[in-house]
């Protein structure tokens, strides 16, 4: 039986366990961290949650940079002598164990003086005094296995104002309607009473001077909205809304000059109120997702460069020019372009062409930015500044500049299109014919018209629908960026696909053996690769679950060739093909190790890519309402695999570059096709970007995802089809909800024609329709999303 | 009756106050995050611990390290 690891919650099998305390252990990383809380009075950490930490990982090389002292004190958000503020962004803040451990951080080190963390946004911010250095402070919560990620996009990122403006015009709204209502009391049920007579005027000019905030303040965006779609000439819902509010404003003054009767103060507070909340239910955000990523949410803040002198020091990246010489270290991603002095190198660019093989580089060869090193350390000589490097030019490209909101209209929008031009006929209409009976009736019955038609509900379907349908998806693991995009999911009619990590998984991969192994051979590489980090030998040792790691009495890793070990008296070798010295199967582009035991070629394992489960259930059914197409930026090799797999009808691109994969798109549009780009790397940043809809997957949404308008979780990829029905199944139920609402109009309506809308009739049927949509497009949304169940 | 305008301006006094409290909790940031602080609410004051001993030993990152 596996047990799992009670700090990290990794399941180990009883072999491997190390026990302490009377409790299992994965490895000593987390054996130490446990050790550590209970030292120190931390250990009701485990009280919360079970097996809340995370393996520690060692801080002392990747954070070097925070020792520079300019690059700190661009990271800190506030600093002076008797103390620093920083705010650490840590992906790993998962559940309650979390916030308490670094909510007590002042308990590790008395240096820190309080630390608070938001959860939603899976940031901590710290207060510390200066003597204690940025770089100490990050090793202490990374040795606690809380490891922060600190790229490029954080230095000078100023903390962005957020905008409460919403939050202040709906208390101001509230303030407004529910005063007014109190206030109104006596009116709606007509008392009588000789006192309430006499204090009559008193309570109207009260709830004139009570409503002047909600129609001043609250409902100002409406008039600025109503006011640029005039001037631009374009028809939307917001005229309607902003002609309703201030015809009641209007109205209510002159019934209160009159002496006709209160007005519509409170109706008019009311569907301000209303419809301000329509708007905040809609502003669902996913704080610890950022869609908005690009290369420097990728790019390391700093690198080694060499000076004149031979000395080495750490310098921000964007302070590199050309002709420097900078050090990449093993694991490290290449910031600039530049020319390789060192003799050889191993690069993997997968991050940015999707191609998983690596790549060789010799000396003098031109490097681009992107990769990623694996090797002995080596030295570049930098021919680009970071702007201009052949990555970061991908950003310049238009899609990445024009606002993808502004190119489409709402599904409001077009409704609006038809339905203003109709309101303002119809009021018009009814004021002439009015006019004709007696001027003062043709005022009361325009206004009326005005109030009565004005689109609440209907202005609140869209926000309610799309809000909970965000909502809904959310929880089912796509999170979208905002409620526009729903719609345009609905209108996508063109799948594009990318191959490397989108459809094919990077967690798990079909190992294949190659000769034959004993027992003990067996045994002797599990412990080679036990103890090695490579992502390689991680998945050998997951293969090798049932056995024992031994202690190795030699073990040398060669970072970018393989691992050198000795079990008992056995010598391994384990590695590239290249290195070990076997002969290199070229008809294959899988990746390889290979196996020599004392001196003696025994075999390899290969690693074959395995395709997403379900994917040509998924694709089979998708292929009956859309067009697919695959584009990769990988080598044709797959394609018979896939070609036997997938639907006839799907399409095939390879060797694609990301800038090719962006023009694709945009052909596609041009034909007019709605597209959905889905991908998973930086290579696709652009394709996301100029699609319709683009979807980053991710097999771990905190962790990387470039700019994108949703984030769909790679263990939900299976279930894409039932989202894109989904989607088109909101789109009909803000139908239906319009037609109820223009019901709602119809009968407001012939009220306000014959003349007879009392304020009370106006008070009855705003709310009353504004119920009944709410309630509508909640309990559909969620008759639809019969996919949960599933 | 003239004490009802004595009554409504309490009454609306009350109202602006919560207004007022409501626009300083916005300005605050209490609105920002509307789920972390109902976690730190049920976290205890003092720290339990199954040891005994009361004063917290103070280490150093490198303590942790060197293990």
């Amino acid at each position: 039986m596996n047990a799992p690891c009670y700090h990290c919650g990794t399941l180990v099998s009883p072999q491997n366990t190390l026990q302490f305390d009377k409790r299992a252990f994965c490895c000593v990383g987390c054996k130490t961290i446990y050790q550590f809380f209970t030292d120190n009075h931390l250990s009701d950490y485990y009280r919360f949650d079970a097996n809340p930490g995370a393996k520690p990982s060692d801080a002392s090389i990747k954070y070097a940079f925070l020792k520079d002292q300019a690059i700190v004190s661009s990271l800190l958000e506030f600093q002076n002598e008797e103390t620093s503020i920083i705010t650490l962004h840590i992906p790993h803040i998962h559940c309650s164990s979390c916030i308490w451990i670094l909510e007590h951080l002042h308990k590790i080190s008395p240096a820190i003086l309080r630390s608070q963390v938001n959860f939603l946004k899976k940031t901590v911010r710290i207060v510390f005094q200066p003597k204690l250095s940025l770089f100490e402070l990050v090793q202490i919560i990374s040795n606690i296995g809380y490891e922060p990620r600190i790229s490029l996009e954080h230095v000078d990122a100023k903390e962005k104002p957020v905008d409460r403006n919403l939050l202040y015009r709906i208390g101001v709204a509230f303030f407004s309607f529910g005063n007014i209502m109190l206030l109104s009391f006596p009116e709606y049920f007509e008392v009588g009473e000789f006192w309430l007579e006499q204090y009559k005027s008193f309570f109207r000019w009260l709830m004139l001077g009570l409503s002047l905030p909600a129609f001043l303040y609250a409902a100002f965006p409406y008039y600025e909205s109503a006011f640029y779609a005039i001037r631009s000439k374009r028809l939307n819902m917001d005229i309607p809304i902003a002609l309703g509010i201030v015809a009641m404003f209007v109205r209510s003054i002159v019934d209160m000059y009159l002496d006709h009767g209160a007005g519509f103060f409170d109706s008019m507070c009311g569907l301000i109120f209303f419809m301000l909340l329509g708007k905040l239910f809609q502003q669902k955000t996913y704080e610890f997702l950022s869609f908005e990523r690009d290369y420097k949410s990728y790019f390391p803040i700093a690198v080694t460069r060499v000076n004149d002198d031979g000395g080495e020091a750490v310098v921000a990246v964007y302070d590199i020019n050309p002709n420097d010489i900078i050090l990449i270290r093993n694991e490290e991603l290449i910031p600039v372009d530049g020319i390789l002095l060192s003799a050889t190198a191993k690069l993997d660019y997968s991050f940015v062409t999707g191609e998983q093989k690596p790549v060789y580089k010799q000396s003098g060869d031109k490097l681009y930015a992107g990769g990623k090193f694996y090797g002995a350390t080596v030295k570049l000589r930098v021919s680009q500044r970071i702007s201009n490097s052949y990555l970061t030019q991908l950003w310049a490209n238009e899609a990445f500049t024009k606002n993808k909101r502004a190119a489409y209209s709402t599904i409001t929008d077009r409704i609006s299109r038809y339905f203003t031009p109709a309101l303002l006929g119809l009021a018009a209409i009814s004021f002439i014919f009015w006019s004709f009976t007696s001027l003062q009736m043709a005022f009361q019955v325009l206004t009326a018209v005005l109030i009565v038609a004005c689109p609440c509900a209907l202005a609140l379907t869209a926000p309610f629908t799309l809000g909970n349908v965000l909502r809904i998806l959310g929880s089912q693991k796509l999170y979208l960026k905002n409620a526009a995009v729903i719609e345009q999911l609905a209108a996508v009619n063109t799948l594009v696909f990318d191959k490397t990590g989108t459809l094919t998984t990077t967690s798990s991969s079909a190992l294949s053996w190659k000769g034959s192994f004993t027992e003990d051979e067996l045994v002797a590489i599990k412990s080679a690769v036990y103890a090695s980090n490579h992502p390689l030998s991680r998945l050998i040792s997951n293969e090798l679950l049932g056995l024992k790691a031994e202690d190795l009495s030699d073990f040398k890793e060669f970072p970018g060739k393989g691992i050198e070990a000795k079990h008992g008296n056995t010598n391994m070798r384990l590695g590239s093909a290249t290195w070990i010295g076997a002969a290199v199967d070229t008809t294959t582009h899988a990746t390889a190790v290979h196996i020599e035991i004392d001196g003696i070629y025994k075999g390899s394992i290969t690693f074959s890519t395995l395709y997403r489960k379900h994917l040509p259930e998924l694709f089979h059914k998708l292929a009956n309402d859309y067009q697919i197409v695959v584009l990769s930026g990988d080598n044709s090799s797959e394609k018979a695999t896939l070609a036997s797999i997938l639907p006839a009808s799907v399409s095939y691109h390879f060797n694609q570059k990301p800038e090719q994969k962006l023009n694709f798109i945009k052909k596609l549009q041009d034909e007019g096709k709605t597209v959905l780009m889905m991908g998973d790397g930086l290579n696709d940043a652009g394709a996301l970007m100029q699609s319709n809809v683009g979807l980053a997957l991710a097999e771990d949404v905190n962790v990387f995802s470039p700019a994108c308008d949703g984030i769909i979780d790679a263990t939900v990829f299976e279930k894409l089809q039932a989202y894109l029905k989904y989607s088109k199944n909101a789109m009909r139920i803000i139908y239906g909800s319009f037609t109820i609402s223009v019901l709602y109009n119809i009968v407001g309506l012939s009220f306000a024609l014959s003349g007879t809308l009392s304020p009370l009739v106006a008070a009855i049927i705003m709310p009353l329709s504004t119920v009944t949509i709410i309630s509508f497009v909640t309990i559909m949304s969620n008759v639809f999303a019969r996919f949960k169940s599933k | 009756m003239s004490v009802i305008y004595l009554l409504i301006s309490i009454s609306l006094i009350i109202a602006l106050l919560f207004l007022y409290a409501f626009f300083k909790a916005v300005k605050n940031g209490q609105f920002d995050d509307d789920y972390t602080p109902s976690v730190r609410v049920l976290f205890d004051d003092s720290v339990t611990d199954s040891k005994t001993e009361t004063s917290p030993t103070v280490v150093s990152p490198k303590t942790i390290q060197n293990d």
